[in-house]
């Protein structure tokens, strides 16, 4: 079974999702990294595959990408330094990244690559739906990968129902109109967004980014949701980490206060 | 059958790759252009902008002295003498009205040269819209007389600071803005890229080139289909736009110029068919310069204007079908080009259009073959980088 799949049955709640930038800030730091997070007590990791052109993304995972990529990170890489990692980290696992880099490397290959090293699912923002169904479902299904579509307050209700029917792991809510960044606050209106969506009762479980970076606002998105992803703020604890390690457990424990 | 699918693909190009945050704004563009672009009362408004404003029709000039030295009857399609100085400017009229029967109040737009930034200032100038256009730093530095033109004219210009701070990083600024903006603000995309339904739309805009050359020909050759029809490529709006009424008249021959750069092989290039595979760029299957990766490589060109990693899918789709010839014009050869113009014709053309005049020595015609070159721009916007290349 898939370990997206076990988390959402045995927890509802609370469910801490970490972004990092595979290649940031050193090229082999992934797999250390991917210790801490376990250590630290997270339930997901998700590892962002950099691209030159990551149009949904702010300033701070911009510039990680950017750096990972001059690091010499590469999609071949990645699943180099991947191979193996299941005897260490118990946690799903999910890739980021942007659909040019996966097409050139090839959907199947890739797909095929993930399901070998234990990677359980894969966000991609600029695949859309419709063309996830028509072209890339079958060889997911194939390969066991879980695929993770985004929402957002300009979602409607009706495509909300769609993505909500061909999802199968969980969906993820992006929080306001934005890019990916830390945000100070949350707002009535992000709030009645969640309620709105909180409502629908859909059949997936649903985690809140873009903009979640402390205790405060963790708590705020995981009271109306399953749970919530970090990006930028860790990407901000990763690039200002004198010990890595040990900096990341702080952070992370520091968001369960 | 050179034709848009509803799914938004010419063959195998096109298509909408777009975060679900743009699906929406996206979604209504493509639900309601085409009715919109149908009905009486854009037509009348848009019609009328492009003749009383934009100064259209635009001439097709016989240009004698050309043909007489290539051996042809050589036509130039008069876009630079639009206002603004470039064809760019018909499709910010289309897209401007769109937006406003859309309820948008705000517009953001990207520009490499600064030509679609200028262009999309003046339509927000003459429409009393709040405008911003995403520029590369870099792209700032070099076209300061563009960047102080959209100041005059009322636009906020934001300098692009990510990636290489030229065009391609000034799109994904655009489209950013748009993800944070999407109830009320339209993005003016300048060329025939992006998510579907743009490259259809702005081609739709800019077909009035091709529609004004048939008649215009059929006046001075009493034929309405020339034997060739040259245009230069960066994202390809003013080839799209010369070339849209011929795509299914297979004896019109399409001339495609794209940017060589310092050279196809030498690393600073933005001859993109020549060099680039298909995959994904600002929301569509195309043909792009990437490396075996998938990062999106620099592109390199003289001419600002050409200087983009990608083409318009319906190009990649006329490169993959054969049904569109590619030239790729060195950096040099479109200066060399731009000066004999203006010494045989008294025509400054902009850089980008000179690589379209310069593919009249890469390809092959007869001495009765009636050829338009697509005229896309003047080029006072130029002038320094002539100066600075001097030779004339």
């Amino acid at each position: 079974m898939n370990r997206i799949h076990t988390l959402f049955q045995t927890k509802k709640e609370n469910v801490l999702s970490i972004y990092f930038t595979a290649g940031f800030p050193k090229l082999d730091d992934t797999l250390a990294i991917m210790e801490a997070i376990q250590a630290g007590g997270a339930d997901i990791i998700e590892i962002g595959v950099p691209y030159s052109d990551p149009v949904a993304d702010g300033p701070t995972i911009q510039d990680s990408n950017k750096i990972a990529l001059d690091n010499g990170m590469s999609m071949k890489l990645l699943f180099e330094q991947l191979k193996g990692f299941r005897s260490k980290i118990q946690l799903p696992v999910v890739l980021m990244g942007y659909l040019n880099p996966i097409l050139q490397f090839g959907m199947e290959e890739f797909c095929k690559k993930c399901q070998e090293v234990g990677v359980d699912g894969l966000i991609v923002p600029d695949l859309p739906m419709q063309q996830y169904l028509d072209d890339y479902k079958a060889m997911f299904d194939q390969y066991g990968i879980v695929n993770t579509f985004l929402i957002s307050p300009q979602t409607s209700e009706k495509r909300i129902r769609e993505i909500d029917e061909n999802s199968d792991g969980f969906i993820y809510m992006v929080s306001s109109h934005a890019i990916t960044g830390a945000k100070a606050d949350i707002s009535p209106e992000q709030v009645a967004y969640f309620e709105r969506v909180a409502a629908m009762e859909l059949k997936n479980p649903r985690l809140i980014g873009f903009g979640i970076s402390d205790a405060k606002t963790f708590a705020q998105a995981a009271q109306y949701s399953n749970g919530a992803i970090i990006g930028s703020a860790f990407i901000k604890v990763l690039k200002n980490a004198a010990d890595l390690s040990g900096d990341i457990q702080g952070y992370l424990k520091g968001l369960k206060n | 059958m050179i034709k848009v699918d509803e799914r938004g693909f010419y063959g195998k190009f096109g298509g909408a790759y777009i975060p679900e945050m743009l699906y929406p704004n996206v979604e209504e563009l493509r639900e309601n252009y085409e009715s919109i672009l149908a009905s009486p009362d854009f037509q009348g408004q848009f019609q009328g902008l492009l003749r009383d404003y934009v100064g259209r029709p635009t001439p097709l000039y016989f240009a004698a002295r050309l043909s007489e030295k290539y051996g042809a009857k050589i036509y130039l399609k008069r876009e630079d003498l639009c206002h603004t100085g470039a064809h760019k400017v018909n499709n910010t009229i289309g897209q401007i009205l769109l937006a406003r029967k859309l309820g948008k109040k705000r517009i953001i737009a990207e520009t490499g040269a600064g030509q679609h930034g200028v262009a999309t200032a003046t339509v927000c100038a003459l429409m009393g819209m709040e405008c911003t256009v995403y520029m590369g730093e870099i792209d700032i530095a070099r076209q300061r007389p563009n960047v102080e033109r959209m100041k005059i004219l009322g636009a906020q210009v934001v300098p692009a600071t990510s990636g290489s701070k030229t065009l391609k990083d000034a799109t994904n600024e655009a489209m950013r803005a748009w993800i944070n903006n999407p109830v009320d603000t339209h993005y003016i995309i300048g060329s025939v890229v992006g998510p579907h339904p743009y490259p259809e739309m702005v081609a739709r805009f800019q077909s009035v080139i091709s529609e004004e050359i048939k008649w215009q020909l059929k006046e001075k050759e009493g034929r309405e289909n020339p034997d060739v029809v040259i245009a230069c490529v960066g994202g390809g709006s003013n080839a799209a736009g010369a070339f849209y009424h011929y795509y299914n008249t297979p004896e019109v021959r399409l001339v495609a110029a794209e940017a060589a750069g310092l050279g196809i092989n030498s690393g600073k290039t933005a001859a993109t068919t020549a060099k680039g595979t298909p995959g994904i760029l600002h929301g569509s299957k195309t043909i792009l310069m990437q490396t075996e990766d998938g990062q999106v490589v620099e592109p390199h060109s003289i001419s600002a204007g050409l200087d983009y990693p990608g083409i318009g899918p319906v190009h990649a789709h006329l490169f993959d079908v054969g049904r569109g010839e590619f030239v790729a014009v060195e950096d040099k050869d479109a200066m060399a080009a731009g000066v004999e113009l203006s010494k045989l014709e008294g025509i400054i053309p902009a850089i980008e259009s000179a690589h379209a005049l310069y593919a009249l020595n890469m390809i092959e015609y007869g001495k009765d073959d009636v050829i338009v070159v697509n005229l896309s721009g003047r080029g006072d916007k130029d002038l320094e980088t002539y100066i600075k290349w001097g030779g004339y």
